[in-house]
Order: structure tokens, then sequence, then C-alpha cells
């Protein structure tokens, strides 16, 4: 599976405006292989749409990449640097390798275009058919996601929501792309929808082999969907593993929050506690860890000291209780500073 | 987990399908009709004020007209008997009868004749007039738009661009000139300094109107220059107007996701962002193509040009009611049927007007 990488980003850094730049996403590194999911969950403002739209070269003013690569390994051929490369070749490898479903599938399909239409415009960029194939195609397309062919030709208008939101997913699926980068596909639905399509993308995610990056803020719903989970706080990844290590025993007190705070529709009944407080200023960030002063298991030296992600097999956390004794400032053993 | 299979529609579905889009198209037929009701009905309105009014002017405007048609020639009985339909006056018929042989005579035309232009027939006059404020004013109107649409397309796709930060302050000055200043600053440089172009008219005197080449290219000689006086004058107008709607449509997520698809620039910009961004644009094109022929009187007294404008300052000057009853009508149904016009195309251009409106 590590041989076959399709996505490598490291290092990546967004800000947004320039006299006093706000850090968005600060230096996040992830590797995605070809047909894992990778779930990236965090608060709302934690900075995931920001990661979405860099990754996907889909950034505007105010944001701006200060730093970082997001290479993508075709399956023959060099890696190519999608941060660097000229718009041609960008053009080229959209739609075609890497497809986006947006947050809002209420507003990303065009309203005065048929439906059909705007599957049309890209299978006929991309794949070269004449018109009648990709008409053809377009209603296959929308069939697979249980929409009826024939409704191609209605306008985004005549679509319910969820069907929206299930043609954004087949929009995306149209040019058989390698990676698809979902940023919240399932928000604007009610539970019963979200359920099904999620299963669908399941079904069309084994068939066709393609990765997904996967945002939400629903950690419960990652735990289901994901192979691996990274979440975010801040703009910074906190913790990262595989879904089921990160949802049983969470490392950082973020994560056990944020599990604790989402009901889950299976497995065992838990009682159900908000976060304390609410996600720091992008311009006035705490020093030491961002989460500090929510945390309810900070110790002395969490104000001062930024814990990196350290990785051991496979599971990161930046966390200052999950760091070997030996880097950890002296405290005493229940967090309580002793008296000067 | 799973449990939804993906199987195609089921035959239920489709056959629901096709229903729907049969009532769609039913819908769509009764918008048109709907309107198309609209505006026969707001025609009717206008002509009828248009009997009203000369009824309810003080005075007895029929012999005012009959008086003057007396001084400028002999006055047959059935030339007296039309005055009276078309103003009223005589008490001999009553207002109903009066006002159904007003709209009958509408229907063929009849409109008298002009006082202005003794004896020439108002319709005659109208006509003439007509077509040259229509190949003037309509024609520099639809470049305005089609010019002043696209630079402010072409400014708004990047909004801050170097493109944008040239065109726009340009436009805005372009727009704070007057038009008149404007127009004698144009007539001062090209026809009386430079001479390229003739100072007033609409073609030359010695020219019999038609379909010969001498006309037609002393017609556009003539036509430049207040052309020009147009097209400079309302195109800022239209091109700010399409820019500022640009650069806020460029943000949707439907030009975003036409981006990530990988669609060229152009069809981002075309199909997707300014496609969607001009639909405001559209009707206030409505609005203005049906004031192009009202709107031409201060255009054709600094040119001296001879359309409707001219027409019903000299109807005005000289108490000519026919030509000014015939001229608020032409007006009144340019409006009517521009709008018309327009409210078609926006229905064709924007998929949700056909629902919205039924
Ligand atoms: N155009 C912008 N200008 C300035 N700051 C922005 C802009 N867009 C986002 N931000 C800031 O960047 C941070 C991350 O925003 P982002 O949209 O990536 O969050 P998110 O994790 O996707 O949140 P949500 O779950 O609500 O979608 C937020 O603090 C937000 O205020
Ligand atoms: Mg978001």
């Amino acid at each position: 599976m590590t041989a076959d990488l399709v996505l490598d980003v490291q290092g990546l850094a967004v800000e947004y405006g320039t006299d006093r730049p706000a850090r968005a996403v600060d230096d996040i590194s992830f590797r995605l292989h070809r047909g894992e999911i990778l779930g990236v969950a965090g608060e709302s403002g934690s900075g995931k749409s920001t990661l979405m739209t860099a990754v996907s070269r889909l950034d505007r003013p105010p944001a701006r990449v200060v730093s970082g690569s997001v290479r993508y390994h075709p399956r023959d051929g060099a890696p190519v640097d999608l941060l660097s490369a000229p718009p041609g070749q960008l053009r080229e490898l959209r739609w075609d390798r890497l497809a986006v479903v947006f947050q809002s599938a209420m507003t990303a399909l065009n309203p005065v275009m048929r439906v059909g239409a705007q599957f049309v415009d890209v299978l006929r960029t991309h794949q070269r058919m004449n018109r009648k194939e990709a008409w053809k195609r377009a209603a296959e397309l929308l069939e697979l996601v249980g929409i009826p062919g024939d409704r191609a030709r209605n306008y985004p208008h005549e679509f319910s929501g969820g069907m929206r939101q299930r043609a954004a997913i087949a929009l995306a699926l149209a040019c058989d792309p390698e990676i698809i980068v979902m940023d919240e596909p399932t928000t604007a639905v009610d539970v019963v929808m979200q359920r099904q399509i999620l299963a669908q993308l399941q079904e069309l995610q084994a068939r066709f082999g393609f990765a997904i990056v996967f945002i939400t803020h629903d950690l419960a719903l990652l735990v289901e969907l994901a192979d691996r989970i990274m979440i975010m706080y801040s703009g910074r990844v906190v913790e990262t593993g595989t879904a089921s290590a990160l949802y049983r025993a969470p490392q950082h007190p973020y994560t056990l929050g944020l599990r604790d705070s989402s009901p889950t529709l299976r497995g065992p009944r838990r009682e159900v506690r908000a976060i304390g407080g609410s996600a720091p200023d992008l311009w006035d960030l705490p020093a030491g860890c961002a989460f500090h002063p929510r945390c309810p298991q900070r110790t002395a030296g969490c104000d001062t000291t930024r814990p990196p992600l350290l990785v051991r097999d496979g599971h990161g956390t930046a966390c200052l209780l999950a760091q070997p004794a030996a880097a950890r400032p002296a405290t005493t053993p229940n967090g309580t500073e002793e008296g000067a | 987990m799973g449990g939804v299979t993906l199987s195609p529609a089921v035959p239920e579905a489709a056959a629901r399908s096709r229903t729907s889009r049969s009532a769609v198209r039913q819908i769509w037929g009764s918008v048109l009709l709907k309107r198309i009701v609209f505006y026969l009905v707001a025609a009717w309105a206008a002509a009828t004020l248009n009997f009203l009014l000369p009824r309810m002017m003080p005075g007895d405007p029929a012999s005012a007209i009959l008086l003057k048609m007396s001084e400028l020639g002999p006055v047959t009985p059935d030339r007296v008997q039309l005055v009276h339909r078309l103003f009223g006056g005589a008490a001999s018929e009553p207002l109903w009868r009066q006002y159904f042989s007003y709209l009958g005579g509408l229907l063929h035309g009849d409109f008298g004749l002009s006082l202005a232009f003794y004896p020439t027939p108002v319709s005659t006059v109208v006509r003439s007039g007509f077509l040259w404020s229509v190949l003037l004013l309509g024609v520099s109107t639809v470049i305005a738009f089609v010019v002043g649409t696209a630079l402010g397309a072409l400014a708004g796709r990047r909004p801050g661009g170097w493109l944008d930060s040239v065109i726009s302050p340009l436009s805005i000055f372009v727009h704070a000139l007057p038009y008149f200043w404007a127009a004698l600053i144009l007539v001062y440089v090209f026809a009386f300094r430079l001479d390229w172009f003739p100072l007033s008219g609409g073609a030359g005197p010695d020219l019999a109107p038609g379909f010969d080449p001498a006309f037609i290219s002393s017609a556009i000689t003539h036509a430049m220059l207040p052309a020009a006086t147009i097209v400079l004058t309302s195109i800022s107008g239209w091109l700010i107007h399409m820019r500022n709607m640009m650069a806020s449509v460029v943000n949707e997520d439907y030009v975003l996701l036409a981006r990530a698809k990988g669609l060229s620039e152009t069809r981002v910009t075309t199909a997707y962002a300014a496609r969607n961004a001009v639909l405001p644009s559209i009707s206030s094109f409505a609005v203005s193509i049906g004031l192009v022929v009202g709107g031409s009187l201060l255009t054709e007294m600094v040119f001296n040009y001879p359309g409707l404008g001219s027409l019903l300052n000299q109807a005005i000057l000289n108490l000519d009611y026919p030509l000014m009853q015939a001229l608020f009508l032409v007006i009144s149904m340019t409006v009517l049927v521009a709008n018309f016009v327009m409210d078609c195309l926006y229905v064709l251009l924007d998929p949700r007007t056909r629902e919205a409106a039924s």
C-alpha cells in the first residue's frame, strides 16, 4: 500500500491577508494512498476548507500558500508538484485525476445550465467525447447515484437538495479520477439522506478505487467511513492515526473532546459532552499549545511549549501528555503547579 | 455497512420524471401566455389613456385643431369627423361610440393630418421619424450595451487586476461627463475643426431617402457623430454595472467548480461567470431600449437629427395635437414591445424565472 502513494503533501502553510496575515493552515503534511479514504475532522474554523482549496489549487486571494508542496504521483511518470505546475498542465490534471466536491453542493452547480450540460462540458474537455456520447454518459453517471438519467435535462433548481448533493458526487466521478477531495459533502442534507449518500459513496469507491480526502466536523461519521483520520485544530494537525485507533483510544484531549461531543448512531451509548470554550482567534493564537486554554488536562508547560506532532507506529499526536517523559517539562502528577 | 444498491432508476421514478418534464413545458407555455395577455392589457390601457387625455384637457383641442386646419386650407367634412373621433369635442356622439371608432382608427394607423407638416398624414411623418430614431439610437444603444458589457466582464473577471485598474477608473470618469458637454466637444473637434463628419441632419439634403448607395453612405456619415456621443456617454454605465456583477459572481462556488473542472479560462468566464452576471444587465437593457424612442430628444436637438425626438419638439412648438397623440402612442408601444421581447429573452436565459413567474 505504501508503494501506491498518490498525493504527498509536505509542510503546507496558508495565510489570509498580507499586512497582518493569519495562518489558517500551518505546516500540514499528509500522504494519501491509492484507494484510501483519509478523513479530516475539526471544529468550524479549524482550516479544513482552506487546506482543501490549497491542495486542489483553488485558493483565491486573500488566501496565500506561503510554503510547502503538494505532490501528485501519477501511475506512470514523475511526480508533479501541483503548487508549481504551469496552468496548462494543471488544467489537464484537474478533474481527470483530481476532482472536488464542495461544502456547498447547493451552490456548486451553475443555475443557468442544465445539470447534464455541466457533465458534458467536462467530459468533452477531458475525454474528448462527442456531444451525444457525453450526454449519454451524463445520464449514466446520474443513475450511478440513484438519479433517473432523464433528469439530466433538468436545471439545478429542479433538483432537491439531496439530489444536488448526489449530482455533485456523480460529477466528481465523471472522468474516473484518482483523487476526490470532498468538503463536507453531506452537511446540507438530513441524516437519512446522509447515510444513503455515504453508503453509495463507499460502494462507488470500492468499485472505482479512487482515493478520498473526506472533510467533516463529524468525527463519528468519519470513523465508519475513513481508513485514517487527521484531526485539525487552529490550522494544525493535533492527532492522526487509523480510524479505529483514533476513535477507540484518542491520545489528544481535543480528539477526546471531539469524540465525546458527537452522538453516534452505532456503538455503545455514551454521554455527550461539549468541549468548553470556543476556537481561538487566528489573529491572536494563545502561546504554547493552541488548545491549552480549553484543555481539561493541561499541565505546566502547555502554555509555553508548542508540542510537535510526534509519530509512533503510524499514530501521531501533538500533545505534551503523549510525549516521552524525558521530553516533558517536570510537572507534579496531578497537574497542579508547585508553589513558589 | 451499505444496503443501498446501485440499481438504476426504478421504472416508477422514470415515469414520474417524464410527467414532471411535460409539466414544466406546460408551465412554460402558460407563462408565455400570461405575459402576452399582460402586455396586451398594458397596450390597451396606453391607447385608452391616449384617447382620454385630450378629452380631459381644459378647452377644446378639437376646435383648436379645426381652426388651425382651416387656416391652412379647406377642410372636408370627413376630416372634421376624423378630428372629432380622435379628440372628441363634438357632443353629437356618445363617448363609447367615439371610443370604438377611435380604436378602429388606430388599428388602421389613421391618426389624421399633421398640422406642423400640413397636409402630410401623421402616420407618414411618424413612420419616417421612427426609422431615423431606431436606426440611430437603436444601433448605438445596442453597441454601447454589447461593448460596455463585454469590457465590464473582462474587467470584473479579475477584480483588482491590471485590466480592472485601467478600465474601471476610466469608465467612472467618462460616466461623470455631462452628455451635452461631451456632444459639443465631439462636434467641435470632429465636425467643426477636422471636418470629418457633417455638423447636423440625417443625410445630405439633396438626396432622396431610399436604398441607393449614395443615400446610405450619407446617412451613415451623418449618424457617426450622434452615435458616438450616445455610445460614449452610455457605455460606462453598462461597463460599471457588469463589472460589479462579474466581480461578485466570480466568487460563486459554481465558478470555482468550473475552474476545478479544468475547463478553459474562456469557457469559465463566458458560460459560467458572465452568463450569470449578465442577467441583471439584460433587465436594465429592456428599460433603456424602450426609452430609445422617447429619450432621443437631446441628441436629436444637438444634431438636428430628423428622428422622433425632433418631431416631438416640433409638435409641441406648433401645437400639433394629432402628431403629439401619435408620438405618445408610438413611444409607449415601443416601451411595451421592447419590454416584452426582453422579458421573453430573460425567461430563456434564466431557467429559474420560468417557475417563479407561474
Ligand atoms: N476569505 C477569508 N479571509 C480571511 N480569513 C478567512 C477567509 N476564509 C477563511 N478564513 C479564516 O480561516 C480560518 C479557517 O477557515 P476554513 O473555512 O478553512 O474553516 P473550516 O474548517 O472549513 O470551517 P467550517 O467547518 O466552518 O467549514 C477561519 O478562522 C476563517 O476565519
Ligand atoms: Mg469549511
